[in-house]
């Protein structure tokens, strides 16, 4: 964690630099999973925002009372507690968001980017640069869904945000909308990626 | 009959690794070689069989009576967490080299959302407590087939010349992909009922 003493770096390194889904790989299953269109995935992200900040924030102000051996229990208990909130938020405010997430909504407390910078950042550092740092990892995970859904919709469907944007020019490749086209979205992301982190370094 | 079925509609068609994206973290982390690859699935096959069991105890006969069903999630996860320290220290006292070969992969089981997706889905799907087993038996042996297959295929791509920024996950990706396809073929089988 080289270079993130000031507090814009704190916050701006999970967008790109370490973006937990990009370069950690962390949380690869609702990255998957929701993306296949991009208002789920902007609502997945939402919700893992969410949990992140306070789960990392709640952590941060406890870390020095809990003792090292039960620290994990301690973490998903936190994070699982948090995601109840959440899916019973989800579920009384927008129930058919709720319907197409499924179980994914109560997954957010196995994503491993939540436990990851628990374990590795807000329970070493104090609440306010955890807040942080939470913030920007979360904002990190969130672009990359929203990139994926908003790239899956509109070749799977030929919409984007459930409108009609190609007007039937192209032939919807359904496959994109279907479990292959996320592996194959990700893998191209990751491709792209590095293939920009390397072309900068040459 | 039909208990056959739910076995091979888990394990083949409904494949929670190439379908549902479940336990994506250890397809990925624990895919490079054969072996590992294989205990580790007999592992998660291990604690998802129990999780089923523990966990449609705790639903059905605790929470439900109680009328506690919003501590689903916590008491779930507890049960996983502490069943996932069992079987660390079980491998770590019957083999050592195992345990070193799957390394921080083993603990990182209770983050493996294949599990906990499975106690959610007996829930959500009502399962009975023979239907939740066979199921997540199912669960657990495409969980392994996913795995094993993956590794077999990453074996062969180290001696393959992949572009640069491909290497690692980048390819695993794609190939994950095409093998998603693969499976998808199942998808149209229907069992006529």
């Amino acid at each position: 964690m080289k270079n993130s003493s000031t507090i814009g770096g704190e916050f701006a390194k999970g967008i790109w630099r370490e973006n937990p889904v990009m370069v950690s790989m962390l949380g690869l299953c609702p990255t998957l999973a929701v993306t296949n269109s991009a208002i789920n995935a902007l609502f997945m992200g939402g919700a893992t925002f969410g949990v992140l900040v306070a789960s990392s924030f709640m952590i941060s102000l406890i870390r020095n009372v809990v003792p090292k051996q039960v620290r994990i229990a301690v973490f998903i208990l936190i994070i699982a507690t948090f995601v109840s909130l959440v899916d019973r938020f989800f579920l009384a405010w927008f129930p058919e968001i709720s319907k197409a997430l499924g179980p994914y909504i109560p997954l957010i407390i196995v994503n491993c980017i939540i436990l990851g910078r628990a374990e590795s950042f807000a329970s070493r550092n104090g609440p306010f640069r955890s807040l942080l740092d939470a913030a920007g990892m979360g904002v990190g995970a969130l672009l990359v869904l929203l990139v994926m859904g908003m790239i899956r919709e509109l070749l799977g469907t030929g919409n984007l945000f459930n409108v009609p944007l190609t007007g039937g020019m192209i032939t919807p490749w359904i496959v994109m909308i279907l479990p292959p086209g996320a592996f194959l979205t990700l893998g191209g992301l990751i491709f792209l990626g590095k293939w920009f982190e390397e072309g900068k370094s040459r | 009959m039909s208990l056959f079925l739910l076995f091979f509609t888990a394990a083949v068609v409904n494949n929670f690794v190439l379908v549902y994206f479940l336990g994506i973290c250890s397809f990925v982390g624990v895919s490079k070689r054969i072996g590992p690859a294989f205990s580790m699935g007999l592992a998660v096959m291990f604690v998802l069989t129990i999780t089923a069991a523990t966990g449609y105890m705790i639903y059905h006969h605790v929470l439900v009576p109680l009328h506690l069903e919003y501590l689903e999630y916590v008491s779930f996860i507890l049960v996983i967490a502490s069943l996932v320290q069992f079987v660390e220290m079980f491998i770590r006292k019957t083999s050592k080299p195992l345990y070193d070969s799957l390394g921080i992969f083993l603990p990182l089981i209770t983050t493996n959302c294949a599990i906990l997706g499975l106690a959610l889905f007996i829930v959500i799907r009502d399962y009975d407590f023979v239907e939740s087993i066979v199921f997540s038996f199912g669960t657990g042996a495409g969980f392994m087939l996913a795995l094993v297959l993956m590794a077999g295929i990453r074996e062969e791509l180290d001696l393959a010349p992949v572009p640069k920024p491909l290497r690692g996950i980048g390819i695993a990706m794609i190939v994950a992909s095409a093998l998603s396809m693969a499976f998808m073929g199942f998808a149209g089988v229907s069992f006529g009922g």
